[in-house]
C-alpha cells in the first residue's frame, strides 16, 4: 500500500513518454477522414495501412534508413574511440592544458550551429566530403564529441583512482589496470555516450540538409521532412506512418545495448 | 574473436558507406564533356502526392526525350529551403534549377546568387505569362538595375469554402466569379447563418499577416507607401483599415464568426467546418485539396469567389522556379524550365498543388475550368491577381513577425482598439524597416 504512490507516479511517467508513440500509431492507421474528425479516437475505426504504403511508395525510406544507420553507428563508435582516452587523460592529469582544454570544449557548445554552418561547409567542400556520408560522419563526430567528452570524463571521475593503485600494488602496470580494472566500470558512462551519440547522428537534420544534396544519399529526417508542407501544414498519415518506422532502428539500438547499461551500473567495485 | 567480428563489422559497414556514398561534391553542376550529357540538378518543393506525381513525371518525361540534358529530381522541404540555399549558395554547390517562392528571390538576387533572366526567357513562355505575374519576380540586383530572378508559375488566391447544405438554407445570393459577394453582402450572409449555436464564419488567424495584406487590396490598401527618396514608411489609412474594421465587426460586433477558430492555423477549423460548426472558410485555394481528401461522405460544398470591396483585387505572391548564378548550364536549364512550364505542364503541376497558373493558356485548359471541385471558381479568381504591395519591402519579414502579427492577433482577439493597433503597425514598423534603408 505504501509503494502505491510510486507506483502510480512511475505509471504515469511510463504513460507520458508512451504517448506520443501510440499516437503516432494511431495516427498512422487512420484514414484521412478519421484523422480529420473534431473528436479524435484513440483506437482507428477504420485501420488502413494506406499511409504505410503511401510513405514507401513515394520515397525511399528503406535507403534513407540504412544510410541513417550507417552514419549513426560509425559516428558513435568513432565519438567513444576518440573521446574515451582524452576523457581520461582529462580528469586523471591536472594541468594548463587540461583545464584550458575543458574551457574549451564548454565554450563551444555555446555557438549557434547556424553560424558555423557556412565556414564549415566550405572546409567539406575543399575536403571533397560535400555530398557524401562520411562527410557527414566526420561532421557528426566533430560535433557530439565535446558533449560526449564532457559526459565521460564524469564516469572517469567517479572512478576512485584508489583502485589503479590497489592494482599497481598487485603488480599490473599501467595497461593492464586500465583494460582490467577501470574500463569495465567505465561501461555504463561508455554505453550512455554511443547512445547518446547515436540517437543525435540519428536525428540530426540540419548539417544533413546542407552537406547532402544528391538524392541518393539522403538520411532519414530529410526524407521525412518531405512530407510537410509550408507553414507546418503536413501529410499526417505518411509522415506518422515513416515517423514510426523511424523509431525503431532506436528502439532496437537501445534493447540491445541497455543491458550492458544496467550491468556496468550495478558492477561495484568497491564494497562497504 | 571479438576482435575479428569488430573488425568484419567495421569492414561490412565501411563497404556499406561506400554503397551508400554517392558522388560527392565533383561530379554535380559541372560543364558536361564532349559526348556526356548536361547535368542539371533540379530542387523541386512539390509536397502533396498528386503534386510529387505530376514532378516527377515530367522530369522523366523531359530526361526521355532529352538525353543530351539528363536531369536529376531532389525533393527539398518548404520549411528549409532557404538555410540549404543559403549555404549552398556560399559554398557554390546551389541546384542548378531553383523551386522557391518570390519573396525569398529578392535577397538571393541582392546577393547576386540567382542568374537575371530578364533577356533570356524565350518569347512564348513570357506572353504566355501575363505582367503582373512577372511583377513578382522583378528584383533589384543589389546596384540599382531590375531584373527577372525566376519564372513565376503556381499563385495563390483567397476563396470562401461554403458548407452547401448551410449556404441553401440561409436563401442567400449564391455569389459567382462574374458577381461575387460585396463585403457587406458578405457580412449579412454571415449573420443570417449565425444560428442555433452555429456560426456563419471562421477566421483562423494564427498567422493573420499575409491574409489580412493580401485582402486589403479590395479597398486599395497597401500598408507601404514609399516616398519620391525610396524611403518605404508603414501606413494604415482608411483604406488599410477597411478589412481589418470588417473582420473585428464579424467577430465581435455581429458575432457571426466563430471565436475559436480565431487562434487556429489555416487547415486547423476543417474539422469544425466539417461538423457544421460554421458555414464559411475564407482560405487559399489550395486548401479545397484537403476538403476533398478530409471531407466526410455525404459533406456538401461550394468553393465561393472573395469579396468584393471597391475591387476584387487580392494581392499574390508566385511559387517560382530561378536559375542559380553559379551553374555551368544556364541554357540547359532555361530550356528545361521552359519545358515544364509551358501551358499543358503547368495546369498538371497546378491541378497537382490545388494552386492557380499563371501559365494563360494553363488557365484555359478545360482541367483548370471544370465545376468540379470549385476549379472554375478558383482559377477566375486569379484574374484578380496583382503583385502583393509587402513584396519589394525590405524588412517586410522582420516587420511581419515582430510588430504586424502580434499586433494584428491582438486586435482581432479585441485586445486592443483599431487605432492603437494601427498607431503600433506604424510606429514600430517605421523603427523596423528604417534599419532596412540605411
Amino acid at each position: 500500500m505504501k509503494r502505491l504512490p510510486s507506483y502510480a507516479a512511475l505509471l504515469a511517467y511510463i504513460v507520458f513518454l508512451a504517448f506520443p508513440l501510440v499516437w503516432l500509431l494511431s495516427t498512422a492507421l487512420k484514414t484521412p477522414q478519421e484523422m480529420a474528425q473534431l473528436d479524435p479516437t484513440w483506437i482507428p475505426r477504420e485501420p488502413t495501412l494506406a499511409n504505410f504504403s503511401d510513405a514507401f511508395g513515394e520515397q525511399d525510406l528503406t535507403g534513407a534508413a540504412l544510410r541513417s544507420l550507417v552514419v549513426a553507428i560509425f559516428s558513435s563508435f568513432i565519438t567513444v574511440l576518440i573521446s574515451l582516452p582524452a576523457a581520461y587523460a582529462m580528469a586523471r592529469y591536472r594541468s594548463l592544458v587540461n583545464r584550458v582544454a575543458i574551457g574549451w570544449v564548454l565554450v563551444s557548445q555555446v555557438f549557434p550551429f547556424i553560424l558555423i554552418i557556412i565556414p564549415l561547409f566550405m572546409v567539406l567542400r575543399e575536403l571533397e566530403l560535400v555530398n557524401t556520408l562520411p562527410g557527414l560522419v566526420v561532421v557528426h563526430v566533430t560535433f557530439t564529441l565535446p558533449f560526449a567528452l564532457w559526459m565521460l570524463q564524469g564516469y572517469v571521475r567517479a572512478v576512485p583512482p584508489e583502485l589503479e593503485e590497489a592494482a599497481s600494488v598487485d603488480g599490473a602496470g599501467r595497461l593492464r589496470a586500465l583494460v582490467s580494472v577501470v574500463a569495465p566500470l567505465l561501461a555504463p558512462g561508455v554505453v550512455a555516450t554511443l547512445l547518446f551519440s547515436f540517437i543525435s547522428s540519428w536525428n540530426e537534420f540540419l548539417f544533413a540538409l546542407v552537406i547532402l544534396q544528391d538524392p541518393d544519399v539522403m538520411t532519414l529526417p530529410l526524407t521525412l521532412v518531405r512530407f510537410t508542407g509550408p507553414e507546418g501544414v503536413a501529410r499526417l498519415g505518411p509522415l506518422a506512418a515513416a515517423s514510426l518506422m523511424a523509431t525503431i532502428p532506436s528502439l532496437i539500438f537501445f534493447a540491445i545495448i541497455q543491458r550492458r547499461l544496467r550491468s556496468g551500473l550495478m558492477a561495484g567495485a568497491v564494497k562497504g | 574473436m571479438r576482435i575479428k567480428s569488430a573488425f568484419a563489422v567495421t569492414a561490412l559497414l565501411a563497404l556499406a558507406v561506400t554503397a551508400c556514398g554517392g558522388g560527392g561534391a565533383g561530379d554535380k553542376g559541372e560543364a558536361a564533356k564532349p559526348g556526356e550529357p548536361v547535368k542539371l540538378n533540379f530542387l523541386s518543393l512539390a509536397w502533396q502526392k498528386e503534386s510529387l506525381a505530376a514532378n516527377k513525371e515530367l522530369v522523366e518525361e523531359w530526361n526521355k526525350a532529352n538525353p543530351t540534358i539528363q536531369v536529376t529530381y531532389v525533393q527539398g522541404s518548404w520549411d528549409n529551403v532557404n538555410d540549404q540555399l543559403v549555404t549552398q549558395f556560399a559554398g557554390g554547390t546551389a541546384p542548378d534549377v531553383i523551386h522557391n517562392d518570390s519573396p525569398a528571390l529578392s535577397g538571393f538576387a541582392a546577393d547576386g546568387y540567382l542568374l537575371d533572366l530578364k533577356d533570356k526567357i524565350p518569347a512564348e513562355l513570357k506572353s504566355d505569362i501575363p505582367q503582373a505575374a512577372w511583377d513578382t519576380t522583378t528584383f533589384d540586383d543589389g546596384k540599382g538595375n531590375q531584373g527577372v530572378y525566376g519564372v513565376p508559375f503556381l499563385q495563390e488566391s483567397q476563396v470562401i469554402i461554403a458548407n452547401k447544405k448551410l449556404l441553401d438554407e440561409a436563401k442567400v445570393r449564391i455569389p459567382t466569379a462574374d458577381s461575387p459577394w460585396t463585403w457587406e453582402e458578405f457580412s449579412e450572409a454571415a449573420k443570417k447563418m449565425t444560428k442555433d449555436g452555429h456560426f456563419g464564419v471562421a477566421w483562423p488567424m494564427k498567422s493573420p499577416v499575409n491574409k489580412t495584406l493580401n485582402l486589403a487590396l479590395n479597398f486599395g490598401g497597401k500598408f507601404f507607401e514609399t516616398a519620391a527618396d525610396g524611403k518605404t514608411t508603414v501606413k494604415v489609412g482608411p483604406e488599410e483599415r477597411e478589412v481589418l474594421q470588417r473582420i473585428h465587426d464579424q467577430l465581435w460586433k455581429d458575432k457571426s464568426a466563430d471565436p475559436a477558430a480565431l487562434g487556429q492555423g489555416t487547415a486547423d477549423p476543417l474539422p469544425a467546418f466539417y461538423k457544421g460548426k460554421f458555414a464559411l472558410l475564407p482560405v487559399g485555394v489550395y486548401l479545397r485539396q484537403q476538403v476533398v481528401e478530409q471531407a466526410p461522405e455525404g459533406f456538401e460544398w461550394v468553393t465561393l469567389p472573395g469579396p468584393k470591396g471597391t475591387t476584387t483585387e487580392q494581392g499574390a505572391v508566385s511559387q517560382t522556379l530561378s536559375v542559380a548564378q553559379d551553374s555551368k548550364n544556364p541554357d540547359a536549364a532555361l530550356k528545361f524550365i521552359s519545358f515544364f512550364l509551358n501551358g499543358k505542364n503547368q495546369a498538371k503541376l497546378a491541378k497537382g498543388d490545388w494552386l492557380l497558373p499563371t501559365s494563360q493558356a494553363a488557365a484555359a485548359d478545360p482541367s483548370m475550368t471544370t465545376k468540379e471541385n470549385g476549379w472554375d471558381v478558383a482559377t477566375a479568381s486569379g484574374k484578380s491577381l496583382v503583385v502583393a504591395p509587402f513584396l519589394k519591402v525590405k524588412g517586410f519579414d522582420e516587420w511581419k513577425s515582430k510588430v504586424a502579427t502580434p499586433v494584428l492577433q491582438q486586435y482581432f482577439a479585441n485586445k486592443i482598439s483599431l487605432d492603437e493597433a494601427a498607431n503600433k503597425l506604424v510606429t514600430d514598423g517605421n523603427s523596423v524597416l528604417e534599419r532596412y534603408q540605411k
